[in-house]
């Protein structure tokens, strides 16, 4: 691993930010549209239920700002690459003495910023807005934010992998693997809210194990550690699938042509 | 005479049942330029993306500074660059963020010194700061070329590199390709469709044909053997020239009398 390299990717994304600020609108302007829709509508409810009002309804808010990290570190991996798909640079760049994990580390430390910047905003939004405080959950918050980021990553690897299999028009799936995952996931709903045998699809998926820590932490104030460790545990497997589909795909890529074909698109 | 710089051995690639390299050897001796020539689809790119590790081959070897390229490809590729039409750099990139993000790549000493000399070396010093996205095809491609010799490569592979250019800066990178040659021993690989780039700035050329060599050697013995006034007639008459399984096709007319007897 390359750590000059790295940082010259790095550096790379972030000139690319700061050269056109526009793009900081789908950093910032979807995550706040889903604050204010979310959260005007936990509010309606609170307003319209009265002493009845569920309290769990607010961690509505919470899951807003969790998913989102989880959102944006996939998106920091897989747009990471389309960027150069884009900008026909991608030759440039496999051409150049980088690593796949040179690669990959430098689409982890996007996807970590974009979930920084954006978490950090809907935070402080949903307090000022809605006195709602997802700092609440003190430390565990540190172990909920990694887990996210790290299922987002494997994410990110696994669209990545499939647009390189399926070429430039897969790239909507860049956007799209996440959805695939979110009615599962006991993002805005308990995992018993779910049909039994769907319960056994979110058990299956770490970000469950978060999200249900949060709507205990939130209610309770504790959280259960076997939740963190199941996300954990899951994680390190989809972490280590997604790295070797990763790793097998642009092996193919190399084998059959398919970088070169980005290239000419 | 040293080690080869470059060294290609029975490479061949097949995409299912198509053939787009087919066996093809040669080396390719420090601070020579060679020049590979053919039609489009002859195999000359992909070829080019074997010897970067873009491509992986279905048979053969590739060994660049003595060390094959498949079980030490980023020492190897620190040490070499590339520039091809067929890539851009990012456009909403100053060009020399462009450049100071590849320099930073290739591990470049003295990052902004070297963005200023090869800015200068191309003529483009005064395109420093303006938006890549912005720049004329020609300007573009000279930038492109900026990117290949941040490194100061050892092995440079040039694909195309004056496709897109006037004559006039057509002929300033040609000198820019031979001035970096002479002054730093620089090997080039060098793929063009411009006769003249290859006449100019060619120790050597290999002719390409549907994936196989059909001739290696100076521009002097290829006009000679295919008896022909110009390289531009010999490219014409092979790429017309039908099937490489059928040689008489592509052997000069007179040796092909010859060995019928007529």
């Amino acid at each position: 691993m390359s750590l000059s390299s790295i940082q010259a990717l790095v550096l790379r994304y972030l000139y690319l930010y700061t050269r056109t600020p526009i793009r900081a609108v789908e950093l910032l302007f979807w995550p706040l549209v889903h604050l204010l829709v979310w959260g005007y509508l936990t509010m309606f409810l609170k307003d319209n239920t009265g002493d009845d009002f569920p309290y769990e309804i607010t961690f509505l808010i919470g899951a807003v700002i969790l998913w989102d990290i989880l959102f944006r570190a996939q998106q920091g991996v897989a747009i990471f690459f389309l960027e150069d798909v884009w900008s026909r640079n991608l030759l440039n760049i496999f051409a150049a003495p980088v690593t796949n994990l040179d690669y990959l580390c430098s689409t982890y430390a996007v996807g970590m910023m974009r979930a920084a910047i954006t978490s950090c905003m809907l935070a402080v939004l949903s307090m000022i807005i809605y006195q709602f405080n997802i700092f609440v959950l003190n430390w565990t918050l540190i172990p909920f934010v990694f887990n996210l980021l790290v299922f987002g990553w494997a994410l990110g690897m696994i669209s990545t992998a499939l647009i390189v299999r399926w070429g430039p028009a897969a790239e909507t799936l860049a956007w799209a693997v996440p959805f695939f995952i979110q009615p599962f996931a006991a993002v805005y709903y308990p995992v018993d809210a779910l049909p039994e045998m769907l319960q056994w699809v979110a058990k299956s998926l770490p970000c469950s194990y978060i999200f249900e820590g949060m709507r205990d932490g939130l209610k309770t104030g504790e959280v259960d550690p076997s939740d963190l460790l199941w996300a954990t545990g899951l994680n390190v497997v989809y972490l280590a699938v997604a790295g070797v589909l990763f790793s097998r795909v642009m092996n193919k890529a190399r084998e059959k042509g398919l970088l070169t074909k980005f290239a000419s698109q | 005479m040293g080690e080869p710089v470059l060294q290609v051995t029975d490479l061949t690639k097949r995409f299912g049942k198509v053939t787009s390299v087919d066996g093809i050897s040669f080396e390719l001796p420090k601070g020579e330029i060679l020049g590979l020539l053919g039609a489009n689809g002859a195999g000359k790119t992909t070829a080019i993306n074997m010897v970067l590790g873009i491509i992986s081959p279905t048979a053969g070897r590739v060994e660049v500074f003595g060390k094959e390229l498949s079980s030490a490809r980023i020492p190897i590729l620190r040490r070499m660059n590339f520039c091809s039409t067929y890539t851009q750099l990012p456009g909403n990139l100053r060009v020399w963020q462009n450049l100071k993000v590849f320099g930073k790549l290739y591990r470049v000493k003295n990052l902004i010194q070297r963005i200023d000399e090869v800015l200068e070396m191309l003529e483009i010093s005064h395109l420093r700061n303006r938006v890549t996205g912005e720049l004329s095809a020609g300007e573009s491609t000279r930038l492109n070329l900026c990117k290949a010799l941040m490194n100061r490569p050892e092995l440079l592979l040039l694909d195309e590199p004056t496709a897109s250019l006037d004559p006039d800066i057509a002929d300033k990178v040609r000198k820019v390709v031979s001035r970096i040659r002479e002054e730093e021993n620089t090997t080039i690989l060098y793929t063009s469709h411009n006769m003249r780039d290859v006449e100019e700035v060619c120790d050597r050329v290999i002719f390409m044909h549907k994936g196989k060599i059909l001739f290696g050697g100076t521009t002097e013995e290829m006009l000679q053997h295919f008896e022909e006034e110009s390289l531009e007639d010999v490219f014409i008459r092979v790429a017309r020239g039908g099937d490489i399984e059928n040689p008489r096709d592509l052997t000069p007319p007179a040796e092909a009398d010859r060995e019928e007897g007529v």
